[in-house]
């Protein structure tokens, strides 16, 4: 397996206080790559370090063998990554099929855009909502437009941050086998989450954040198994 | 490149629109024949502010920049028009090329002043409280040029009274050239503002208009989307501020004078006023509205120009509250010239489900 996305040492204070204290982080392509740990942990941060939304006050982060530590968000996004955010960043005021095209029209012929758009709207289940306005969907398919968004850039990276925040149930449900499914097409991701069910339905590696540092790694398996990250984020073994 | 001309960024993308269009057009075009070279003239300067009021739609209505600087470039525009005029001249098509060069000189002072904003990080209501202030540093600077000593060449800047003795616009032709006043200058005038329109209607259905939507509805989302946000604010700017200076220079031209009133705070407000009312989100709205708000202003203006001022500030406060999205955009949705993006799509095919 080749290191797609490989995170050294890096670190991010405000104000003298450490959010991120020297992580190192590796994903590998072709993997599911989950983050968790309990609030306050770090996650966000380290994935705004990810997406360049800050830079690190340490560190180095390099994607694709190339160091991209100081690069501007839209430049990591021309390597190949693709980022949704936790809240739903969609172009509210813009139809559906609009957001989509915004999306990809960089990435696609013109003369088959049409065609691409319809293939996302079905496998997002939106092509009944193509011409309402993005803003008036429903949050969860909100989270799966800006998901669709994402994809649309063909990325080699996915960057999931909480996508299934304030989704029902089955929402989540139906945002993990999407997200399986593109993992299956060849995606990987990297994904903050801490809703546990849907960890354990996607991941392939786990990496579990506590007061900014990495506290543990492995499978899924290893990490619901691992008494300490039941006592820092799961509660008691049997407290799920 | 034509079927830009309809798109999601446009309103009035049917056929029964462009009908219209047309006969507005020839209206426009046989209009001389009718009415005497006074009114054709005041009808030219109307049409000659039109191309500052669609530089803001761009950067304001579609790329969300409010800017108060079109007065600004405006200035530039007009003033390096009347100083390149009288020290150049304008016969052997001269003057066409002082239009040219005046209009460069603006459009390189958007790009410096556009860098340090933009690339400063400088947004939403910054942006406008710098380019206002620009503007009345300018108004305020040409404003005590009085002196025999500011001049460039032959060439005085006037102060208060403004630069006087330019020479018309003049296309070169064969056996002299032909002077643009009145009614050549009217139609000019018509032919460069119907060919803006339709440029800037494919611009914004274009790639460039789809990214400028975009960085307006939500700048974080686009530049994850790959677009580096900085270049096409920067670049609507350039392009908004030089359709100013295309109104300086035609405005310099056809009162040949120009005064630092006309850069000043009231005329800098006017814009914001025009582009507002009529709905700052769409190229036609914008077109028709500051076309018939110019009118008005004018008439009311006959009999008292305070009155007028009032008006327009009373307009914007109503339009503000009321009309949000501008009076000529609902007047126009109103009346079925949709966006396409409004129109139902075509069912899925069978296929794909």
């Amino acid at each position: 397996m080749t290191t797609l996305l490989e995170i050294t040492g890096a670190s991010k204070s405000f104000g003298g206080v450490f959010a991120v204290s020297d992580v190192d982080l590796a994903v590998q392509a072709g993997e599911i790559h989950c983050l968790i740990g309990p609030n306050g942990a770090g996650k966000s941060t380290l994935f705004k370090l990810v997406v360049g939304t800050y830079p690190p006050t340490a560190g180095r982060i390099v994607f694709k063998g190339t160091d991209i530590t100081r690069a501007k968000p839209f430049a990591r996004v021309a390597q190949g990554m693709s980022i949704k955010l936790q809240t739903p960043s969609i172009f509210r005021a813009l139809p559906v099929r609009q957001n989509l095209h915004i999306a990809l029209q960089d990435h696609v012929a013109r003369n088959s855009i049409g065609a691409e758009e319809d293939r996302l709207l079905e496998t997002l289940g939106l092509m009944s909502d193509a011409s309402r306005l993005a803003g008036l969907l429903s949050h969860g398919q909100q989270q799966w437009l800006e998901i669709g968004m994402a994809l649309a850039l063909r990325p080699l990276l996915l960057l999931l941050d909480e996508p299934t925040a304030g989704l029902s149930p089955e929402e989540t449900h139906r945002t993990g086998e999407l997200v399986k499914r593109l993992n299956a097409e060849g995606t990987t991701m990297l994904i903050v989450e801490h809703d546990m069910a849907f960890v354990r339905q996607i991941a392939t590696g786990v990496t579990v954040l506590h007061l900014g540092k990495i506290f543990a790694r492995g499978s899924i398996d290893e990490i619901v198994s691992d008494r300490r990250v039941a006592e820092i984020y799961l509660g008691t073994p049997h407290g799920e | 490149m034509l079927h830009l001309l309809n798109g999601p960024q446009t309103l009035g993308n049917g056929r029964r629109f462009w009908i219209c269009a047309c006969l507005v057009l020839v209206a426009a075009l046989i209009y001389p024949m009718f009415a005497d070279p006074y009114d054709v003239g005041n009808f030219a300067y109307f049409l000659i502010w039109v191309f500052m009021a669609l530089g803001l739609c761009l950067m304001w209505g579609y790329g969300g920049m409010l800017s108060f600087g079109q007065t600004f470039f405006f200035g530039i525009g007009g003033y390096a028009y009347g100083v390149l005029s009288v020290d150049l001249g304008s016969a052997n098509g001269m003057a066409l090329g002082n239009f040219v060069l005046a209009v460069l000189l603006a459009g390189l002072t958007a790009a410096v002043l556009g860098y340090l904003m933009i690339y400063g990080k400088i947004s939403g209501v910054f942006f406008g409280i710098v380019t206002l202030s620009v503007t009345l540093a300018l108004a305020f600077f040409l404003g005590q040029t009085a002196g025999p000593e500011w001049a460039i060449g032959d060439a005085r800047l006037n102060g208060f009274n403004g630069m006087q003795g330019m020479t018309p616009l003049s296309l070169p032709w064969f056996g002299g050239d032909i002077d643009l006043e009145e009614t050549s200058l009217y139609y000019f005038v018509l032919v460069l503002l119907v060919c803006t329109y339709l440029a800037l209607r494919m611009l914004v259905n274009a790639r460039f208009g789809n990214v400028l939507v975009a960085i307006r509805e939500d700048p974080q989302r686009t530049e994850l989307l790959g677009y580096d946000v900085r270049r096409y604010q920067f670049g609507a700017l350039v392009l908004g501020s030089m359709l100013a200076a295309v109104s300086g220079v035609l405005y310099t031209s056809w009162g040949q004078f120009i005064t630092p009133s006309s850069i000043g705070l009231p005329a800098a407000a006017m814009p914001i006023v025009w582009v507002a009312f009529s709905g700052r989100s769409d190229l036609t709205a914008v077109l028709v509205g500051t076309f018939v708000l110019l009118a008005v202003f004018q008439t009311l203006t006959i009999y008292s120009e305070q009155m007028a001022l009032i008006l327009m500030g009373l307009i914007l406060v109503v339009t503000v509250m009321f009309a949000p999205q501008g009076c000529f955009v609902g007047m126009s949705r109103i009346a079925g010239w949709r966006p396409r993006r409004n129109r139902p799509l075509p069912a899925p095919s069978t296929e794909a489900g």
